[in-house]
């Protein structure tokens, strides 16, 4: 499949900090992709040199063939962006505010009148569209923020922890609309502290610690090399131990070769978290 | 040209809305302090005093309605555009989008500019109502306009480069609060050390206040201050140019 979004050697310092280091990567045209981190990983700097927000100190990135910081221009015409702190302006209506993004993005009059209509129903915020932002629910005003981001129908929609703060039927919604996005054909780049959200909806992840990529591939292909059956053991009561094999023929075995003495033993599937910490040593958004 | 005269309109458009909802009380905010003053120093403290061959009133209303473009337009562009830069993150998404930045700063300067000339204009009428020596002309409303559009940028620029509440709260009572009573707004430079008077003809509020006071009063225009003025703008929005480069790609 092709590459649609492409890094090269791309670092990001702040005086003596480096941010983002040598990251190298590709994401696919159509796919929805996850990158995952702790807080201060790299992730948010990554999303915003993507976005030509923020210039890389070396490296290079390309989206569609174009590069961020020679061909700006053209880049901004095929990305959209949800930022983490959602960046509409609350003393508006939704629909002001999406008048002011189709604006912006050179809708002609018409133009506007129908993709504003459109994305209105296609959020399910066509009741609420002459209502104050900051008289909505964060789940709404999220949906809000995807419709902004998609009146000149980009590419490529950046998610920077979309589902932060949402409720679990917020949580849902939002996911079903990331899936109908990326089904009607939008590849999705999307950071999330949320380690079922990345199992959920994303074709392929990335994991970055310190600035650099330290794996990148579906998860289920992370989960078979670290192995797909995990056990819990507590041994001494004191710390969880935990111990990763191919199959539960294997996961079994292990358990019953544990001294008579041992706490509560669980087997269970591995999963993303348990990829991450082994590779991390820590915790999804632990700092 | 059409693009960019859309793009300014375009980012202009989402602050007229903001003032839309918020107008009756972004109003009365801006005309309490120029009244305020009126009364005080045109009323309280200048009563019976003369200035420069006319009465005091006469003399500080120019100053207060140059005050008012100065301080409206100023806090008008640069506190929504602190809003939208750190509360609503807002100005990010003008970053993102094809709007060049020139049209950027225009735009967000024009609400400053509306703001400003707004609350100064409604000064002036009550001043003129006040002391019928002074006089409303073309000239002098284009010069009000030309202030505004200084000031505007100005605070365009500010809210650019302090990336911080705390900074702009600073720069507010370390440079702007003097300005605002030192630019010869309520006093004649005449009267004040050389060394003094060159340190105030550096600031924009100064050449403000002199060409609308000359016009006023029907005075020599003072095209030295108007060219300085000018100047200021281009400087300002240079400024602004520089900022925005360094911040985006």
């Amino acid at each position: 499949m092709e590459a649609f979004i492409e890094t090269e050697k791309l670092t990001k310092c702040y005086g003596p900090v480096k941010a983002v280091q040598d990251l190298n990567m590709q994401v696919r045209k159509g796919e929805i992709f996850g990158f995952l981190g702790p807080n201060g990983a790299g992730k948010t700097t990554t999303i915003r040199i993507m976005t030509t927000l923020t210039k890389p100190s070396s490296g290079c990135v390309r989206i569609n063939g174009f590069d961020v910081v020679k061909e700006a221009d053209k880049v901004k015409k095929v990305i959209g962006v949800v930022q983490q702190h959602l960046s509409l302006d609350r003393d508006l209506t939704v629909r002001e505010n999406l008048e002011f993004r189709a604006r912006i993005h050179h809708l002609s009059a018409a133009e506007r009148k129908k993709r504003i209509s459109e994305l209105l129903e296609y959020v399910e915020l066509a009741d609420c569209a002459d209502r104050m932002i900051h008289t909505l629910s964060g789940g709404m005003q999220k949906r809000a923020a995807i419709a902004c981001s998609l009146l000149h129908q980009p590419q490529v929609l950046f998610l920077d922890e979309p589902t932060v703060g949402l409720d679990a039927q917020g949580r849902r919604r939002l996911w079903d609309l990331v899936r109908r996005l990326n089904m009607d054909g939008t590849t999705i780049f999307l950071t999330t502290h949320y380690i079922e959200e990345a199992e959920a909806l994303c074709h392929r992840v990335g994991i970055i610690h310190h600035g650099r990529l330290i794996a990148l591939d579906t998860p289920l292909a992370l989960r078979e090399k670290l192995g797909l059956v995990a056990v819990e053991a507590n041994l001494n009561n004191k710390e969880t131990h935990y111990k990763y094999f191919p199959d539960r023929a294997s996961a079994t075995r292990y358990v019953q070769s544990l001294p008579a003495t041992a706490g509560t033993v669980i087997i269970r599937d591995s999963n993303l978290e348990d990829v991450f910490v082994e590779l991390t040593g820590e915790k999804v958004g632990g700092a | 040209m059409l693009r960019f005269l859309n793009d300014v309109y375009s980012v202009f458009w989402v602050d007229l809305r903001n003032l839309r909802h918020h107008w009756r009380s972004t109003l009365a905010t801006s005309l309490v302090q120029p009244l305020l003053y009126l009364m005080a120093f045109g009323y309280g403290l200048g009563g019976g005093i003369s200035l420069e061959g006319v009465s005091y009133l006469a003399f500080v209303i120019p100053g207060i309605v140059s005050l008012t473009a100065f301080s409206t337009s100023f806090n008008g562009a640069a506190s929504k555009l602190q809003v939208d830069r750190f509360f609503y993150k807002s100005f990010d998404e003008l970053l993102m989008s094809p709007v060049s930045i020139y049209s950027i700063i225009i735009g967000k300067a024009l609400i400053g500019v509306l703001r400003g000339f707004i609350s100064s204009s409604a000064i002036l009428l009550v001043g003129v109502a006040l002391s019928p020596k002074l006089i409303i002309s073309l000239w002098l409303v284009l010069v009000l306009l030309a202030s505004c559009f200084v000031f505007a940028l100005f605070g365009v620029l500010v809210a650019l480069v302090i990336n911080s509440h705390q900074g702009m709260s600073t720069f507010s009572n370390v440079v702007l609060l003097p300005m605002t009573f030192l630019s010869g707004t309520f006093f004649s430079l005449n009267q004040i050390p050389d060394v003094a008077k060159a340190l105030l003809y550096a600031l924009p509020l100064t050449h403000s206040s002199s060409t609308l006071r000359a016009l006023a009063l029907n005075a020599p225009f003072p095209w030295l201050s108007f060219f300085i003025l000018i100047g200021f703008a281009a400087a300002f929005f240079t400024g602004c140019v520089l900022a925005l480069k360094r911040a985006s790609v």
